[in-house]
Protein backbone atom coordinates (compact mmCIF):
# COMPACT_ATOMS: atom_id res chain seq x y z
CA UNK A 1 0.00 0.00 0.00
CA UNK A 2 1.37 3.38 -0.92
CA UNK A 3 1.17 6.09 1.64
CA UNK A 4 1.35 9.73 0.65
CA UNK A 5 4.25 11.85 1.83
CA UNK A 6 1.96 13.98 3.95
CA UNK A 7 0.60 10.95 5.75
CA UNK A 8 4.15 9.66 6.27
CA UNK A 9 5.22 12.94 7.87
CA UNK A 10 2.18 12.81 10.12
CA UNK A 11 3.00 9.23 11.08
CA UNK A 12 6.56 10.12 12.00
CA UNK A 13 5.42 13.14 13.99
CA UNK A 14 3.00 10.96 15.93
CA UNK A 15 5.63 8.29 16.52
CA UNK A 16 8.04 10.93 17.78
CA UNK A 17 5.41 12.26 20.17
CA UNK A 18 4.93 8.74 21.54
CA UNK A 19 8.69 8.30 21.95
CA UNK A 20 8.95 11.55 23.91
CA UNK A 21 5.96 10.68 26.10
CA UNK A 22 7.36 7.24 26.88
CA UNK A 23 10.91 8.33 27.53
CA UNK A 24 10.89 11.72 29.20
CA UNK A 25 9.96 10.71 32.78
CA UNK A 26 12.75 8.14 32.84
CA UNK A 27 15.29 10.58 31.43
CA UNK A 28 14.25 13.07 34.10
CA UNK A 29 14.74 10.44 36.80
CA UNK A 30 18.27 9.75 35.54
CA UNK A 31 18.98 13.45 35.31
CA UNK A 32 18.00 14.04 38.93
CA UNK A 33 19.88 10.99 40.14
CA UNK A 34 23.17 12.51 38.92
CA UNK A 35 22.56 16.11 39.96
CA UNK A 36 24.31 17.74 42.93
CA UNK A 37 22.01 19.38 45.51
CA UNK A 38 22.79 22.89 44.33
CA UNK A 39 21.47 22.16 40.87
CA UNK A 40 18.39 20.47 42.29
CA UNK A 41 17.56 23.60 44.25
CA UNK A 42 18.09 25.82 41.24
CA UNK A 43 15.04 27.68 40.00
CA UNK A 44 15.71 26.60 36.46
CA UNK A 45 16.45 22.87 36.47
CA UNK A 46 18.24 21.61 33.38
CA UNK A 47 17.94 18.27 31.60
CA UNK A 48 21.64 17.53 31.65
CA UNK A 49 23.43 17.89 35.00
CA UNK A 50 26.16 20.53 34.73
CA UNK A 51 28.29 18.86 37.39
CA UNK A 52 27.26 15.20 37.41
CA UNK A 53 27.96 13.43 40.70
CA UNK A 54 27.60 10.03 42.33
CA UNK A 55 27.00 11.57 45.76
CA UNK A 56 23.28 10.84 45.55
CA UNK A 57 23.97 7.13 45.24
CA UNK A 58 26.33 7.19 48.22
CA UNK A 59 23.81 9.12 50.27
CA UNK A 60 20.99 6.75 49.29
CA UNK A 61 22.98 3.78 50.61
CA UNK A 62 23.74 5.72 53.81
CA UNK A 63 20.13 6.67 54.45
CA UNK A 64 18.39 3.36 53.85
CA UNK A 65 19.44 -0.31 54.02
CA UNK A 66 19.41 -0.65 50.23
CA UNK A 67 21.82 -3.58 50.05
CA UNK A 68 19.84 -5.60 52.56
CA UNK A 69 16.62 -4.71 50.76
CA UNK A 70 18.11 -5.63 47.41
CA UNK A 71 19.13 -9.00 48.80
CA UNK A 72 15.63 -9.58 50.19
CA UNK A 73 14.12 -8.66 46.84
CA UNK A 74 16.50 -10.97 45.05
CA UNK A 75 15.70 -13.90 47.36
CA UNK A 76 11.96 -13.33 47.08
CA UNK A 77 12.03 -12.96 43.31
CA UNK A 78 14.38 -15.90 42.66
CA UNK A 79 12.47 -18.16 45.05
CA UNK A 80 9.14 -17.23 43.51
CA UNK A 81 10.35 -17.63 39.93
CA UNK A 82 12.00 -21.02 40.43
CA UNK A 83 9.21 -22.57 42.48
CA UNK A 84 6.46 -21.15 40.28
CA UNK A 85 7.99 -22.59 37.14
CA UNK A 86 8.75 -25.94 38.76
CA UNK A 87 5.17 -26.51 39.84
CA UNK A 88 3.48 -24.74 36.93
CA UNK A 89 5.19 -26.57 34.08
CA UNK A 90 3.63 -30.02 34.74
CA UNK A 91 0.20 -28.52 35.29
CA UNK A 92 0.49 -26.38 32.17
CA UNK A 93 1.38 -29.53 30.27
CA UNK A 94 -1.85 -31.16 31.39
CA UNK A 95 -3.84 -28.01 30.62
CA UNK A 96 -2.45 -27.90 27.11
CA UNK A 97 -2.68 -31.58 26.27
CA UNK A 98 -5.89 -32.74 27.91
CA UNK A 99 -9.41 -31.51 27.84
CA UNK A 100 -11.37 -32.35 30.92
CA UNK A 101 -13.04 -30.89 33.96
CA UNK A 102 -9.67 -30.25 35.55
CA UNK A 103 -8.39 -28.23 32.62
CA UNK A 104 -11.61 -26.25 32.52
CA UNK A 105 -11.45 -25.52 36.24
CA UNK A 106 -7.81 -24.49 36.05
CA UNK A 107 -8.45 -22.21 33.10
CA UNK A 108 -11.41 -20.73 34.95
CA UNK A 109 -9.24 -20.04 37.97
CA UNK A 110 -6.57 -18.42 35.80
CA UNK A 111 -9.14 -16.05 34.34
CA UNK A 112 -11.04 -15.33 37.55
CA UNK A 113 -7.86 -14.72 39.53
CA UNK A 114 -7.19 -11.71 37.34
CA UNK A 115 -10.21 -10.05 38.88
CA UNK A 116 -9.39 -10.73 42.54
CA UNK A 117 -9.24 -7.56 44.50
CA UNK A 118 -6.13 -8.09 46.55
CA UNK A 119 -7.83 -6.68 49.63
CA UNK A 120 -10.16 -9.62 49.78
CA UNK A 121 -7.20 -11.97 49.47
CA UNK A 122 -4.64 -10.24 51.64
CA UNK A 123 -6.63 -10.17 54.88
CA UNK A 124 -7.14 -13.94 55.09
CA UNK A 125 -3.62 -14.54 53.78
CA UNK A 126 -2.30 -12.26 56.49
CA UNK A 127 -4.22 -14.23 59.14
CA UNK A 128 -3.12 -17.59 57.75
CA UNK A 129 0.54 -16.60 57.50
CA UNK A 130 0.38 -15.08 60.96
CA UNK A 131 -0.78 -18.40 62.38
CA UNK A 132 2.05 -20.14 60.57
CA UNK A 133 4.55 -17.61 61.95
CA UNK A 134 5.38 -16.48 58.41
CA UNK A 135 4.59 -12.79 58.77
CA UNK A 136 7.61 -10.57 58.34
CA UNK A 137 9.58 -13.33 56.66
CA UNK A 138 10.87 -13.62 53.12
CA UNK A 139 9.83 -17.32 52.79
CA UNK A 140 6.26 -16.32 53.66
CA UNK A 141 6.38 -13.69 50.96
CA UNK A 142 7.77 -16.22 48.48
CA UNK A 143 4.77 -18.48 49.11
CA UNK A 144 2.41 -15.62 48.32
CA UNK A 145 4.38 -14.63 45.21
CA UNK A 146 4.40 -18.19 43.89
CA UNK A 147 0.62 -18.41 43.97
CA UNK A 148 0.30 -14.88 42.71
CA UNK A 149 2.46 -15.56 39.65
CA UNK A 150 0.89 -18.95 38.89
CA UNK A 151 -2.00 -17.71 36.72
CA UNK A 152 0.14 -16.09 34.07
CA UNK A 153 2.84 -18.75 34.43
CA UNK A 154 0.24 -21.43 33.65
CA UNK A 155 -1.13 -19.32 30.83
CA UNK A 156 2.23 -18.69 29.20
CA UNK A 157 3.51 -22.22 29.67
CA UNK A 158 0.34 -23.84 28.35
CA UNK A 159 0.80 -21.71 25.25
CA UNK A 160 4.37 -22.90 24.83
CA UNK A 161 3.33 -26.54 25.31
CA UNK A 162 0.66 -26.17 22.63
CA UNK A 163 3.35 -24.89 20.30
CA UNK A 164 5.30 -28.13 20.70
CA UNK A 165 3.91 -30.33 17.95
CA UNK A 166 2.20 -33.45 19.23
CA UNK A 167 3.66 -35.36 16.29
CA UNK A 168 7.12 -35.06 17.82
CA UNK A 169 5.92 -36.73 21.02
CA UNK A 170 4.06 -39.38 19.08
CA UNK A 171 7.11 -40.06 16.94
CA UNK A 172 9.18 -40.56 20.08
CA UNK A 173 6.55 -42.97 21.41
CA UNK A 174 6.63 -44.91 18.16
CA UNK A 175 10.41 -45.13 18.47
CA UNK A 176 9.86 -46.82 21.81
CA UNK A 177 10.48 -43.99 24.24
CA UNK A 178 8.39 -44.17 27.42
CA UNK A 179 6.21 -41.24 28.42
CA UNK A 180 8.68 -39.95 30.96
CA UNK A 181 11.51 -40.34 28.47
CA UNK A 182 9.48 -38.44 25.88
CA UNK A 183 8.76 -35.62 28.30
CA UNK A 184 12.33 -35.29 29.45
CA UNK A 185 14.20 -35.70 26.19
CA UNK A 186 11.73 -34.41 23.60
CA UNK A 187 9.28 -31.99 25.16
CA UNK A 188 11.42 -30.37 27.84
CA UNK A 189 14.24 -29.17 25.57
CA UNK A 190 11.73 -27.60 23.22
CA UNK A 191 9.99 -25.96 26.16
CA UNK A 192 13.20 -24.67 27.69
CA UNK A 193 13.12 -21.19 26.14
CA UNK A 194 9.49 -20.81 27.18
CA UNK A 195 10.27 -21.98 30.71
CA UNK A 196 13.14 -19.52 30.99
CA UNK A 197 11.02 -16.67 29.67
CA UNK A 198 8.23 -17.54 32.11
CA UNK A 199 10.65 -17.73 35.02
CA UNK A 200 12.16 -14.38 34.14
CA UNK A 201 8.72 -12.84 33.86
CA UNK A 202 7.82 -14.24 37.28
CA UNK A 203 11.10 -12.84 38.57
CA UNK A 204 10.28 -9.33 37.37
CA UNK A 205 6.75 -9.48 38.73
CA UNK A 206 8.00 -10.49 42.17
CA UNK A 207 10.90 -8.02 42.10
CA UNK A 208 8.46 -5.20 41.34
CA UNK A 209 5.67 -6.25 43.70
CA UNK A 210 4.67 -3.80 46.39
CA UNK A 211 1.28 -4.42 48.00
CA UNK A 212 1.87 -7.85 49.54
CA UNK A 213 5.36 -6.83 50.65
CA UNK A 214 3.98 -3.70 52.29
CA UNK A 215 1.43 -5.67 54.28
CA UNK A 216 3.50 -8.73 55.12
CA UNK A 217 6.94 -7.30 55.89
CA UNK A 218 7.11 -5.18 59.02
CA UNK A 219 10.74 -4.49 59.89
CA UNK A 220 13.27 -2.71 57.63
CA UNK A 221 15.75 -5.60 57.70
CA UNK A 222 13.13 -7.87 56.10
CA UNK A 223 11.63 -5.40 53.64
CA UNK A 224 12.10 -5.55 49.88
CA UNK A 225 13.31 -2.70 47.69
CA UNK A 226 9.94 -1.22 46.67
CA UNK A 227 8.91 -0.96 50.32
CA UNK A 228 12.25 0.57 51.35
CA UNK A 229 11.98 3.05 48.49
CA UNK A 230 8.75 4.44 49.93
CA UNK A 231 10.68 5.33 53.10
CA UNK A 232 12.47 7.99 51.07
CA UNK A 233 9.14 9.59 50.22
CA UNK A 234 7.26 11.76 52.59
CA UNK A 235 8.46 15.06 53.92
CA UNK A 236 11.05 15.30 51.18
CA UNK A 237 12.85 18.58 50.79
CA UNK A 238 14.37 19.36 47.44
CA UNK A 239 17.73 18.20 48.81
CA UNK A 240 16.47 14.63 49.27
CA UNK A 241 15.26 14.24 45.70
CA UNK A 242 18.71 13.16 44.52
CA UNK A 243 19.06 10.07 46.73
CA UNK A 244 15.42 9.18 46.05
CA UNK A 245 16.03 9.26 42.30
CA UNK A 246 19.30 7.39 42.63
CA UNK A 247 17.76 4.57 44.66
CA UNK A 248 14.74 4.34 42.34
CA UNK A 249 17.05 4.18 39.32
CA UNK A 250 19.07 1.34 40.82
CA UNK A 251 15.95 -0.61 41.80
CA UNK A 252 14.72 -0.45 38.20
CA UNK A 253 17.85 -1.69 36.47
CA UNK A 254 17.34 -5.44 37.14
CA UNK A 255 13.76 -5.32 35.84
CA UNK A 256 14.76 -3.47 32.69
CA UNK A 257 17.72 -5.74 31.97
CA UNK A 258 15.78 -8.95 32.54
CA UNK A 259 12.86 -7.70 30.50
CA UNK A 260 15.12 -6.78 27.60
CA UNK A 261 16.47 -10.30 27.81
CA UNK A 262 13.08 -12.00 27.54
CA UNK A 263 12.07 -9.94 24.56
CA UNK A 264 14.93 -11.53 22.66
CA UNK A 265 14.15 -14.98 24.08
CA UNK A 266 10.57 -14.85 22.97
CA UNK A 267 11.54 -13.96 19.44
CA UNK A 268 14.16 -16.71 19.48
CA UNK A 269 11.98 -18.85 17.29
CA UNK A 270 13.44 -22.18 18.38
CA UNK A 271 10.13 -23.85 17.64
CA UNK A 272 9.99 -22.68 14.07
CA UNK A 273 12.88 -24.97 13.29
CA UNK A 274 11.77 -27.90 15.39
CA UNK A 275 9.20 -29.38 13.02
CA UNK A 276 11.20 -28.76 9.89
CA UNK A 277 14.34 -30.57 11.03
CA UNK B 1 -11.53 -29.56 46.97
CA UNK B 2 -13.33 -32.87 46.95
CA UNK B 3 -11.38 -33.65 43.83
CA UNK B 4 -8.18 -33.70 45.81
CA UNK B 5 -9.46 -36.19 48.34
CA UNK B 6 -10.83 -38.37 45.58
CA UNK B 7 -7.41 -38.88 44.13
CA UNK B 8 -6.13 -39.96 47.56
CA UNK B 9 -2.58 -39.03 46.74
CA UNK B 10 -0.48 -37.19 49.27
CA UNK B 11 1.37 -34.13 47.97
CA UNK B 12 4.73 -35.70 48.68
CA UNK B 13 4.48 -38.20 45.89
CA UNK B 14 3.65 -35.43 43.46
CA UNK B 15 7.13 -34.59 42.10
CA UNK B 16 7.44 -37.90 40.24
CA UNK B 17 6.10 -36.19 37.15
CA UNK B 18 5.01 -38.99 34.97
CA UNK B 19 4.83 -42.68 35.55
CA UNK B 20 4.91 -44.89 32.50
CA UNK B 21 2.01 -47.03 33.71
CA UNK B 22 -0.16 -44.79 35.86
CA UNK B 23 -3.20 -44.74 33.64
CA UNK B 24 -4.07 -41.47 31.95
CA UNK B 25 -5.99 -39.91 34.84
CA UNK B 26 -3.56 -40.71 37.59
CA UNK B 27 -0.56 -39.38 35.77
CA UNK B 28 -2.50 -36.18 35.13
CA UNK B 29 -3.11 -35.84 38.84
CA UNK B 30 0.58 -36.25 39.61
CA UNK B 31 1.39 -33.49 37.19
CA UNK B 32 -1.27 -31.19 38.52
CA UNK B 33 -1.00 -31.60 42.29
CA UNK B 34 2.17 -29.58 42.94
CA UNK B 35 0.45 -26.49 41.59
CA UNK B 36 -3.06 -27.37 42.69
CA UNK B 37 -2.29 -27.59 46.38
CA UNK B 38 -0.78 -24.10 46.67
CA UNK B 39 -3.64 -22.75 44.60
CA UNK B 40 -6.21 -24.28 46.93
CA UNK B 41 -4.38 -23.35 50.14
CA UNK B 42 -3.19 -19.87 49.26
CA UNK B 43 -5.71 -18.64 46.71
CA UNK B 44 -9.08 -20.39 46.64
CA UNK B 45 -9.13 -21.05 50.39
CA UNK B 46 -8.22 -17.51 51.44
CA UNK B 47 -10.74 -16.12 48.99
CA UNK B 48 -13.57 -18.12 50.57
CA UNK B 49 -12.23 -17.28 54.02
CA UNK B 50 -12.22 -13.62 53.03
CA UNK B 51 -15.86 -13.78 51.98
CA UNK B 52 -16.72 -15.39 55.32
CA UNK B 53 -14.76 -12.71 57.19
CA UNK B 54 -17.02 -10.09 55.66
CA UNK B 55 -19.84 -11.49 57.81
CA UNK B 56 -17.86 -11.28 61.06
CA UNK B 57 -16.56 -8.54 63.33
CA UNK B 58 -12.95 -9.68 62.93
CA UNK B 59 -10.43 -7.10 64.09
CA UNK B 60 -6.69 -7.19 64.40
CA UNK B 61 -5.14 -7.77 67.83
CA UNK B 62 -8.42 -8.48 69.60
CA UNK B 63 -8.56 -11.04 72.40
CA UNK B 64 -12.26 -11.92 72.47
CA UNK B 65 -13.34 -14.42 69.86
CA UNK B 66 -14.60 -13.14 66.54
CA UNK B 67 -18.36 -13.22 66.21
CA UNK B 68 -20.69 -13.87 63.35
CA UNK B 69 -22.64 -10.67 62.74
CA UNK B 70 -24.57 -11.45 59.58
CA UNK B 71 -24.89 -8.64 57.09
CA UNK B 72 -24.16 -5.86 59.58
CA UNK B 73 -20.92 -4.89 57.83
CA UNK B 74 -22.77 -4.52 54.56
CA UNK B 75 -25.50 -2.44 56.20
CA UNK B 76 -22.87 -0.14 57.69
CA UNK B 77 -21.13 0.02 54.34
CA UNK B 78 -24.33 1.13 52.67
CA UNK B 79 -24.34 4.27 54.81
CA UNK B 80 -20.61 4.85 54.67
CA UNK B 81 -20.49 7.95 52.45
CA UNK B 82 -16.69 8.05 52.57
CA UNK B 83 -16.54 4.57 51.08
CA UNK B 84 -18.95 5.39 48.28
CA UNK B 85 -17.08 8.59 47.52
CA UNK B 86 -13.93 6.49 47.29
CA UNK B 87 -15.80 4.02 45.11
CA UNK B 88 -16.88 6.84 42.80
CA UNK B 89 -13.29 8.04 42.55
CA UNK B 90 -12.23 4.48 41.80
CA UNK B 91 -14.67 4.28 38.88
CA UNK B 92 -13.63 7.68 37.53
CA UNK B 93 -10.01 6.59 37.78
CA UNK B 94 -10.60 3.19 36.17
CA UNK B 95 -12.56 4.58 33.22
CA UNK B 96 -10.38 7.69 33.00
CA UNK B 97 -7.28 5.54 32.71
CA UNK B 98 -8.65 2.69 30.59
CA UNK B 99 -10.17 4.75 27.79
CA UNK B 100 -7.14 6.95 26.95
CA UNK B 101 -4.93 3.94 27.51
CA UNK B 102 -6.84 2.08 24.83
CA UNK B 103 -6.97 4.97 22.35
CA UNK B 104 -3.29 5.86 22.72
CA UNK B 105 -2.26 2.21 22.58
CA UNK B 106 -4.35 1.67 19.45
CA UNK B 107 -2.68 4.65 17.80
CA UNK B 108 0.77 3.40 18.70
CA UNK B 109 -0.04 -0.15 17.61
CA UNK B 110 -1.28 1.08 14.22
CA UNK B 111 1.92 3.09 13.80
CA UNK B 112 4.11 0.17 14.79
CA UNK B 113 2.26 -2.01 12.32
CA UNK B 114 3.40 0.34 9.54
CA UNK B 115 6.74 0.06 7.91
CA UNK B 116 8.33 3.01 9.71
CA UNK B 117 11.93 3.57 10.74
CA UNK B 118 12.41 4.10 14.49
CA UNK B 119 9.98 1.29 15.24
CA UNK B 120 12.72 -0.41 17.21
CA UNK B 121 13.02 2.70 19.38
CA UNK B 122 9.34 2.60 20.29
CA UNK B 123 9.54 -1.09 21.06
CA UNK B 124 12.60 -0.53 23.24
CA UNK B 125 11.10 2.43 25.07
CA UNK B 126 7.84 0.61 25.67
CA UNK B 127 9.80 -1.68 27.97
CA UNK B 128 10.34 1.14 30.46
CA UNK B 129 6.79 1.61 31.75
CA UNK B 130 6.07 -2.09 31.46
CA UNK B 131 9.04 -3.51 33.31
CA UNK B 132 9.44 -0.82 35.91
CA UNK B 133 8.31 -1.38 39.51
CA UNK B 134 5.12 0.57 40.10
CA UNK B 135 6.72 2.24 43.08
CA UNK B 136 9.48 3.60 40.85
CA UNK B 137 6.91 4.79 38.31
CA UNK B 138 5.24 6.72 41.13
CA UNK B 139 8.54 8.17 42.36
CA UNK B 140 9.54 9.14 38.84
CA UNK B 141 6.34 11.04 38.20
CA UNK B 142 6.59 12.71 41.59
CA UNK B 143 9.87 14.11 40.30
CA UNK B 144 8.18 15.21 37.08
CA UNK B 145 5.31 16.88 38.96
CA UNK B 146 7.49 18.34 41.72
CA UNK B 147 6.46 21.99 42.05
CA UNK B 148 10.03 23.35 42.33
CA UNK B 149 12.43 20.86 40.80
CA UNK B 150 9.96 19.20 38.42
CA UNK B 151 10.38 19.27 34.67
CA UNK B 152 6.70 19.90 34.03
CA UNK B 153 6.57 23.24 35.79
CA UNK B 154 9.94 24.19 34.33
CA UNK B 155 8.68 23.50 30.83
CA UNK B 156 5.50 25.48 31.46
CA UNK B 157 7.56 28.40 32.76
CA UNK B 158 9.80 28.24 29.71
CA UNK B 159 6.80 28.31 27.43
CA UNK B 160 5.40 31.25 29.37
CA UNK B 161 2.34 29.29 30.47
CA UNK B 162 2.13 30.56 34.02
CA UNK B 163 4.18 30.01 37.09
CA UNK B 164 3.65 26.35 37.59
CA UNK B 165 1.43 24.43 39.88
CA UNK B 166 1.57 21.97 42.75
CA UNK B 167 -0.05 19.26 40.67
CA UNK B 168 -0.31 16.41 43.16
CA UNK B 169 -1.51 18.57 46.07
CA UNK B 170 -4.02 20.67 44.16
CA UNK B 171 -7.62 19.64 44.83
CA UNK B 172 -8.55 19.98 41.19
CA UNK B 173 -5.36 18.65 39.58
CA UNK B 174 -4.48 15.65 41.75
CA UNK B 175 -6.85 13.14 40.14
CA UNK B 176 -6.09 14.14 36.53
CA UNK B 177 -2.38 14.08 37.35
CA UNK B 178 -2.48 10.52 38.69
CA UNK B 179 -4.69 9.44 35.77
CA UNK B 180 -1.95 10.54 33.35
CA UNK B 181 0.52 8.36 35.23
CA UNK B 182 -1.89 5.43 35.09
CA UNK B 183 -2.24 5.83 31.33
CA UNK B 184 1.53 6.02 30.89
CA UNK B 185 2.15 2.95 33.00
CA UNK B 186 -0.38 0.67 31.28
CA UNK B 187 -0.02 1.78 27.69
CA UNK B 188 2.78 -0.56 26.52
CA UNK B 189 1.03 -3.73 27.63
CA UNK B 190 -2.14 -2.69 25.81
CA UNK B 191 -0.11 -1.71 22.75
CA UNK B 192 1.58 -5.10 22.57
CA UNK B 193 -1.74 -6.92 22.88
CA UNK B 194 -3.30 -4.80 20.15
CA UNK B 195 -0.26 -5.14 17.93
CA UNK B 196 -0.51 -8.92 18.20
CA UNK B 197 -4.15 -8.62 17.19
CA UNK B 198 -3.28 -6.36 14.26
CA UNK B 199 -0.71 -8.77 12.93
CA UNK B 200 -3.45 -11.38 12.73
CA UNK B 201 -5.59 -9.27 10.43
CA UNK B 202 -5.57 -10.63 6.91
CA UNK B 203 -3.20 -8.53 4.82
CA UNK B 204 -4.77 -9.65 1.51
CA UNK B 205 -8.15 -8.31 2.60
CA UNK B 206 -6.49 -5.01 3.38
CA UNK B 207 -4.91 -4.86 -0.02
CA UNK B 208 -8.10 -5.90 -1.75
CA UNK B 209 -9.97 -3.12 0.04
CA UNK B 210 -7.29 -0.64 -0.98
CA UNK B 211 -7.54 -1.75 -4.60
CA UNK B 212 -11.31 -1.25 -4.38
CA UNK B 213 -10.56 2.34 -3.42
CA UNK B 214 -11.44 2.20 0.25
CA UNK B 215 -9.84 5.02 2.24
CA UNK B 216 -7.78 4.48 5.35
CA UNK B 217 -10.70 5.02 7.72
CA UNK B 218 -12.98 2.72 5.77
CA UNK B 219 -10.30 0.04 5.64
CA UNK B 220 -9.85 0.37 9.38
CA UNK B 221 -13.58 0.07 10.02
CA UNK B 222 -14.34 -2.81 7.69
CA UNK B 223 -11.14 -4.86 7.73
CA UNK B 224 -8.97 -4.05 10.72
CA UNK B 225 -11.51 -3.44 13.45
CA UNK B 226 -13.58 -6.63 13.02
CA UNK B 227 -10.38 -8.68 13.29
CA UNK B 228 -9.05 -6.64 16.20
CA UNK B 229 -12.29 -6.53 18.15
CA UNK B 230 -11.93 -9.66 20.30
CA UNK B 231 -8.43 -8.65 21.41
CA UNK B 232 -9.56 -5.08 22.02
CA UNK B 233 -12.49 -6.23 24.17
CA UNK B 234 -10.40 -8.62 26.19
CA UNK B 235 -7.60 -6.19 26.93
CA UNK B 236 -10.03 -3.38 27.76
CA UNK B 237 -11.95 -5.58 30.17
CA UNK B 238 -8.71 -6.66 31.83
CA UNK B 239 -7.43 -3.09 31.99
CA UNK B 240 -10.66 -1.98 33.66
CA UNK B 241 -10.25 -4.62 36.36
CA UNK B 242 -6.54 -4.00 36.85
CA UNK B 243 -6.98 -0.26 37.01
CA UNK B 244 -9.87 -0.49 39.44
CA UNK B 245 -7.75 -2.71 41.70
CA UNK B 246 -4.59 -0.67 41.42
CA UNK B 247 -2.85 0.43 44.56
CA UNK B 248 0.89 1.09 44.44
CA UNK B 249 0.90 3.95 41.92
CA UNK B 250 -1.50 6.15 43.82
CA UNK B 251 -0.12 5.08 47.20
CA UNK B 252 3.24 6.49 46.16
CA UNK B 253 1.98 9.50 44.22
CA UNK B 254 -0.53 10.99 46.64
CA UNK B 255 -1.38 8.33 49.24
CA UNK B 256 -5.02 9.17 48.57
CA UNK B 257 -4.67 12.90 49.16
CA UNK B 258 -5.34 15.78 48.93
CA UNK B 259 -8.43 15.49 51.12
CA UNK B 260 -9.24 12.03 49.80
CA UNK B 261 -9.50 13.24 46.20
CA UNK B 262 -7.46 10.31 44.93
CA UNK B 263 -8.36 7.75 47.58
CA UNK B 264 -9.07 4.71 45.43
CA UNK B 265 -11.16 1.93 47.00
CA UNK B 266 -8.07 -0.26 47.38
CA UNK B 267 -6.34 2.44 49.43
CA UNK B 268 -9.49 2.90 51.49
CA UNK B 269 -9.82 -0.80 52.23
CA UNK B 270 -6.09 -1.11 52.94
CA UNK B 271 -6.29 1.62 55.56
CA UNK B 272 -9.42 0.14 57.06
CA UNK B 273 -7.76 -3.26 57.39
CA UNK B 274 -4.16 -2.50 58.25
CA UNK B 275 -4.27 0.93 59.84
CA UNK B 276 -7.51 0.60 61.82
CA UNK B 277 -7.50 -3.20 62.02
CA UNK B 278 -11.11 -3.61 60.86
CA UNK B 279 -10.61 -6.91 59.04
CA UNK B 280 -14.29 -7.84 58.79
CA UNK B 281 -15.37 -4.45 57.51
CA UNK B 282 -12.52 -4.27 54.98
CA UNK B 283 -13.38 -7.76 53.73
CA UNK B 284 -16.95 -6.57 53.18
CA UNK B 285 -15.55 -3.71 51.09
CA UNK B 286 -13.59 -6.22 49.05
CA UNK B 287 -16.77 -8.25 48.43
CA UNK B 288 -18.66 -5.15 47.31
CA UNK B 289 -15.80 -4.23 44.98
CA UNK B 290 -15.80 -7.66 43.33
CA UNK B 291 -19.58 -7.67 43.02
CA UNK B 292 -19.89 -4.23 41.45
CA UNK B 293 -16.97 -4.78 39.09
CA UNK B 294 -18.34 -8.14 37.98
CA UNK B 295 -21.72 -6.59 37.22
CA UNK B 296 -20.22 -3.63 35.34
CA UNK B 297 -17.99 -5.93 33.38
CA UNK B 298 -20.85 -8.26 32.50
CA UNK B 299 -22.90 -5.30 31.29
CA UNK B 300 -19.94 -3.97 29.29
CA UNK B 301 -19.13 -7.29 27.67
CA UNK B 302 -22.73 -8.26 26.91
CA UNK B 303 -23.39 -4.82 25.44
CA UNK B 304 -20.22 -4.89 23.34
CA UNK B 305 -20.76 -8.42 22.12
CA UNK B 306 -24.33 -7.69 21.12
CA UNK B 307 -23.18 -4.49 19.40
CA UNK B 308 -20.60 -6.65 17.66
CA UNK B 309 -23.09 -9.01 16.05
CA UNK B 310 -25.22 -6.07 14.92
CA UNK B 311 -22.18 -4.34 13.47
CA UNK B 312 -21.27 -7.56 11.75
CA UNK B 313 -24.71 -7.80 10.12
CA UNK B 314 -24.43 -4.29 8.77
CA UNK B 315 -21.04 -4.85 7.22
Amino acid sequence: MRTSTGARVGQYAALLAYLVFLAFPFLWLISIAFKPPRELASLHPTWIPEHPTLDNFRQAFDEQPLLRAGLNSLLAALGAAVIAVLIATPMAYVMARRRGRLTKAATGWVVVSQAFPFVLLIIPLFLVLKNLGLINSVPGLVMVYVVWSLPFALWMLAGYVRAVPRELEEAAAVDGAGRLRTLVSVTAPLLAPGIVATALFAFITAWNEFFFALVLLKTPEKQTLPVILTHFIGAEGVADLGPLAAAAFLATLPSLLVFALIQRRITGGMLAGAVKS
Amino acid sequence: MTLVTESRRPARSAPGPDRPRGGPDHSAWFLVLPALIPILVLSVGPLLYGILLAFTDAQSGRTEPTEWIGALNFRDLLHDTLFWESFRIGLVWAVGVTVPQFLLALGLALLLNQNLRLRWAARALAIIPWAMPEVVVGIMWRLVYNPDAGILNETLRDLGLGNGHDWLSGLGTALPAVVVVGVWAGMPQTTVALLAGLQNTPRELHEAAAVDGAGAWRRFRTVTWPALRPVALAITALNLIWNFNSFALVYVLTNGGPGGRTRLPMLFAYEEAFRYGQFGYAAAMGCVMVAVISILLAVFLVGRLRGGTKGGDEA
